[in-house]
């Protein structure tokens, strides 16, 4: 479990992609991230053990910012601040 | 001898682009459609470039009859959905089984089609080259594939490749 710094974090969008696997959370993810304006934040759900290393892969590539990860058994939620490239 | 200023000049300092994925396509079999499409997906997810070069039996994803009707092997397929004996495996059916089995693990997964899986590659803008020798060799027209491909030959696909950050063969 990781410390929340969010609290002060506005969340303009929440997605949930329990139960689905490499490629559907980071392809849903950018259709989320899409109409969102730079600097506002996705709040996003996984359950795809994979996730744990795509998300901050995806983050990383798209020039996004990963702001926290929380993380218990068998979830795991991201805040995603959206980056000014895409 | 050369000015260092003037080497600078005559540089010529390309503007990075999105980086890109040159992938090729070349299996036919259910199974070996996905990966080619699941990495042009999650790359243009994460605003690169991405194009697939199908040739030889991958030209089957892109053909209109075909691509849904894609097949996984019961023979010669040790790592497949079914492992029976090849005598058993040989026999009418057994094909079809394989390749339901793939279907139902996909579909239990909350996995797309193949289909789906096409569409979302080309709403997402992966490119798809159709190989043109491919079209050649095995009597494939045009009108025999799926909307908006590239018909394109070895040397203009590595001419796409050329300037990709990745390339794979699938």
């Amino acid at each position: 479990m990781t410390t929340t710094p969010s609290d002060d974090v506005a969340i303009v969008a929440t997605l949930d992609t329990s139960g689905l696997l490499c490629p559907l959370p980071v392809y849903k993810a950018a259709l989320a991230l899409q109409p969102l304006a730079s600097g506002e934040v996705l709040e996003l759900i996984c359950t795809d053990p994979g996730s744990l290393a795509d998300i901050p892969a995806m983050v990383r590539q798209r020039g996004d910012e990963l702001l926290d990860t929380n993380q218990t058994d068998t979830t795991q939620v991201f805040l995603i601040r959206k980056g000014a490239s895409l | 001898m050369t000015a260092p200023a003037q080497l600078a000049a005559n540089s010529t300092q390309v503007e990075p682009g999105p980086k890109r994925i040159a992938l090729v396509a070349s299996k036919g079999t259910l199974d070996q459609a996905y990966p080619p499409l699941i990495l042009a997906i999650t790359a243009v997810s994460m605003g690169w470039e991405a194009g697939i070069y199908f040739t030889f039996y991958g030209l089957d994803i892109l053909h209109k009859d075909r691509f849904e009707k894609l097949k996984v092997a019961s023979l010669a397929n040790p790592s497949g959905p079914i492992q029976p004996p090849n005598i058993v495996g040989a026999i009418p059916g057994a094909t079809a089984l394989a390749t339901k089995t793939m279907k139902g693990w996909m579909e239990r997964s909350a996995m797309p089609t193949l289909p789906e899986f096409i569409e979302m590659a080309q709403a997402g803008g992966v490119q798809f080259f159709a190989c043109a020798t491919t079209m050649g060799v095995m009597s494939v027209q045009e009108s025999d594939l799926i909307d908006g491909c590239d018909i394109a030959g070895a040397a203009a696909f590595l001419d796409y490749a050329a300037s990709a950050d990745v390339q794979m063969f699938v």
